[in-house]
């Protein structure tokens, strides 16, 4: 019954550079899952799909997967992928990238690419710390929450991601947990279909960080947590989506925001347009 | 959770069931495993809803214990591939078996 | 050629126009830029003159932003240019050292005011020539062109395009403050007459196999969206474009990045030379010093010593061969520059002969007189 042979994902990776360097139980190859599954099921030519990201364990996700690939610098990928879109908008512009890289160092450039409405997706892989360097605390990080820099717990207070998307006026905007694997696929076909800018969060375990400061001793304890307190709600109030991992609040996922606003690139187009009829 | 089991009579007498449920053949699976990918997350035998899977006593080049089939499971797999969507590690596939 | 760039020509213009139009002529069609003094007339003029070309112009959130998105434009296969000055400079540094190691040509153009920080947005500097050099961390050689008046700036703005794209590296346009704001006579050719580099863009299938290659200087560029699904890395990689931990490939591909540029350094390299036959004294300067240096030349000469210039046009790479030979048959250098001593550190690496320096601090144009008063003082 069982034997080795090819995943037939295999495809659309680089198959030659796995075993990946994600740990057990990290979620980020769900991810990877979920949007190389999403482009084998779109119509969109694969050639036209580029992956750009900036610094983190996330933003080495663009190197597994068999399209073009941009890893650039912390924090800038978006305005990276900005350039890229706005010279060839055939372009299926992907950012995936970390919590820490996306809203972080690279904070001021997502409300702005959100603002312009610019046609691109931003997969952000929330996993409430900065993994790659050993698990500091970020702008993600739960009020409360341990982590190698918050050793008293966490007395910041944290982004709600979603909610902060909706209110810049995205395209699309969804959360998911690294659980909600084929909700997240569909989701990033969907988002890929849209035009502007569209935002999925997922939120997933990092067990040898965020995890094992929060007594989460293993992926499988986060994800169980994920299972028991995610709720679904499309229509939620998104200023109460935020998250703490005390279990006594609703871990709320769906798709939030789904709204027909003129993209940046349709708006450009047509300027380049007048400008070129000018006598 | 409702577990909605419609091999069980229970669910044909209860009325629920679609009237021409006979018509549809419970998919069978072939599971596939990758077992030099496998990182033991836990994930698969987890969050499959049929229970095929357990943790096997095989050690992998990087020192984990990959998946198997629990014995007297061989044929219990219906293919739904949730092993296959929540593995990181692309470590393992469901092929459905199609018999004409 | 498109019929909406400038016409060929006499005209009275500023040098940040210059700058603007003459990217327009390279064949810049991606510009990203953030306000600020002195280069702002730049990204003005652009947002009006790029989309009447066809080209993109977006006015991002900071510079950090306008040097990422210029490195993507030009891996869409876009000519890509952004203008700033000091601040914005030192915030672009981190994606200049993107723009090297994924070997992305685009063109910056940074107009010196006084610093350090903030300093004097409206008043000229001379204070970045270091940065232009050394700051982006890491090994690497950068090029940087000095106009001295709006008609290099005009020149020297289409030949960056062209070198950043047949060396497949950032072309800094190093100016000041007084050049980008100052009106003069400004010529503009028949626009055959300009050598514009185009892209050469890598056909699919890949003859080359791999994303770079180390072993020889240059290898035409990758762009997204054409087939190849190569993976472009910001960390030290391999040919195939994968990181790596490995120093060996570390010491491959820096030495690649910094090869590409020493071996073809004589090609690069630009200056001219005024009155240097006879001189007995030289004065190395570069921008709009170098113009005050030609009148104290002159006075200097009226007064019977024998004064001349060298004025590099790529402050980097620095002509080092023409001081060195120079050096053979001068005493002195002198470097007046806007600053407190910078460019005058690098010509000492090259010269046996004593290099005086002379500081002028930032805010105001180099009075001939005080070049003078120490060349005076230190040569008779």
């Amino acid at each position: 019954m069982i034997e080795e042979a090819i995943h037939p994902k295999d495809i659309y990776l680089r198959s030659d550079r796995f075993p990946h360097i994600w740990c057990p139980g990290c979620g980020l190859g769900i991810v990877l899952k979920s949007y190389v599954d999403a482009i084998s099921k779109l119509d969109i030519p694969l050639d036209h799909h580029v992956l750009v990201s900036g610094i983190g364990c996330t933003a080495r996700l663009p190197g597994y997967a068999n399209v073009d690939s941009y890893h650039t610098t912390h924090g800038r990928a978006i305005p990276f992928a900005t350039g890229l879109k706005i010279v060839n908008p055939e372009l299926q512009v992907t950012v995936i990238s970390g919590d820490g890289d996306l809203f972080n160092i690279g904070g001021n450039h997502i409300i702005h690419a959100a603002r312009r409405n610019m046609d691109i997706l931003v997969v952000c892989v929330n996993n409430f710390n900065y993994g790659m360097t050993g698990g500091q605390h970020g702008a993600t990080t739960p009020e409360g929450a341990r982590t190698s820099t918050t050793p008293y717990g966490n007395i910041e207070h944290s982004f709600n991601l979603p909610y902060i998307m909706a209110s810049l006026g995205a395209s699309y905007v969804a959360r998911w947990t690294s659980l909600h694997v084929r909700q997240l696929t569909k989701s990033i076909m969907k988002a890929m279909k849209m035009k502007g800018f569209s935002f999925i969060e997922v939120i997933s375990p990092c067990p040898p960080n965020f995890g094992k400061y929060n007594k989460f001793n293993d992926g499988l304890s986060q994800m169980e947590f994920f299972y028991e307190n995610s709720v679904l709600d499309n229509n939620a109030d998104l200023s109460e989506a935020y998250i703490d991992f005390s279990g006594k609040r609703p871990l709320i996922v769906g798709e939030f925001v789904q709204r027909i606003r003129p993209s940046y690139i349709e708006l450009e187009r047509d300027l380049i347009k007048r400008a070129m009829e000018e006598p | 959770m409702i577990n909605l089991d419609f091999e069980s009579e229970k669910v044909y007498n209860t009325g629920r069931a679609p009237i021409n449920i006979h018509a549809f053949k419970v998919p069978l699976g072939k599971v596939h495993i990758i077992k030099e990918r496998c990182k033991e997350c836990g994930y698969c035998w987890t969050y499959c809803p049929k229970e095929v899977l357990e943790k096997s006593d095989y050690v992998n080049k990087n020192g984990y214990h990959p998946p198997r089939i629990k014995k007297g499971k061989e044929s219990a797999c219906v293919a739904c591939g949730m092993c296959e969507a929540i593995c990181p590690d692309f470590a393992i596939f469901v092929e459905e078996i199609k018999n004409e | 050629m498109n019929k909406k760039l400038i016409k060929p020509g006499n005209y009275f213009m500023n040098g940040n126009f210059a700058c603007a139009e003459a990217a327009l002529i390279a064949g810049m069609n991606f510009y990203a830029g953030y306000p600020i003094t002195p280069s702002s007339e730049i990204m003005e003029r652009l947002s009006y003159r790029l989309p009447q070309v066809g080209g993109h112009f977006i006015e991002m959130e900071d510079e950090i932003a306008s040097m990422a998105a210029i490195v993507g434009a030009s891996n869409a296969g876009a000519k890509a240019m952004t203008a700033t000055s000091g601040p914005g400079f030192s915030l672009m540094q981190e994606n200049i050292g993107l723009a090297v190691i994924t070997e992305t040509p685009v063109v910056i153009v940074d107009e010196m005011r006084g610093g350090p920080s903030t300093g004097l947005p409206t008043r000229v500097g001379q204070g970045d020539v270091m940065q232009a050099m050394w700051g982006t961390h890491g090994d690497h050689e950068a090029i940087a062109y000095a106009p001295s008046s709006v008609q290099e700036m005009f020149d020297l703005t289409i030949k960056a395009f062209n070198t950043a794209e047949k060396y497949r590296n950032p072309v800094i346009v190093l100016t000041d403050q007084v050049i980008g704001h100052m009106s003069e006579r400004l010529l503009v050719k028949n626009y055959e007459e300009y050598e514009v580099i185009e892209r050469e863009i890598r056909k699919f299938p890949d003859p080359i196999g791999k994303v770079h290659d180390f072993s020889i200087d240059y290898v035409p560029m990758v762009i997204a969206g054409k087939g190849f699904h190569y993976n472009i890395d910001s960390l030290t990689h391999d040919e195939m474009g994968y990181p790596s931990n490995d120093p060996k490939i570390e010491e491959m591909m820096v030495r690649h990045l910094v090869e590409k540029i020493r071996k073809n350094e004589d090609n690069i390299v630009e200056y001219k030379e005024y009155l240097t036959d006879d001189a007995e004294v030289l004065i190395i300067a570069y921008g709009i010093t170098a113009r005050s240096s030609i009148e104290a030349i002159r006075k200097l000469r009226e007064k019977g010593i024998r004064a001349g210039m060298l004025r590099p046009i790529t402050l980097w790479p620095i002509p080092k061969r023409k001081i060195e030979r120079l050096s053979e048959k001068i005493h002195i250098i002198f470097v007046p520059e806007i600053n407190f001593g910078q460019y005058s550190h690098a010509i000492r690496e090259h010269t046996k002969v004593p290099v005086k320096e002379i500081h002028f601090p930032p805010g105001a144009v180099p009075d001939p007189k005080i070049i003078i008063r120490n060349i005076e003082g230190d040569a008779t």
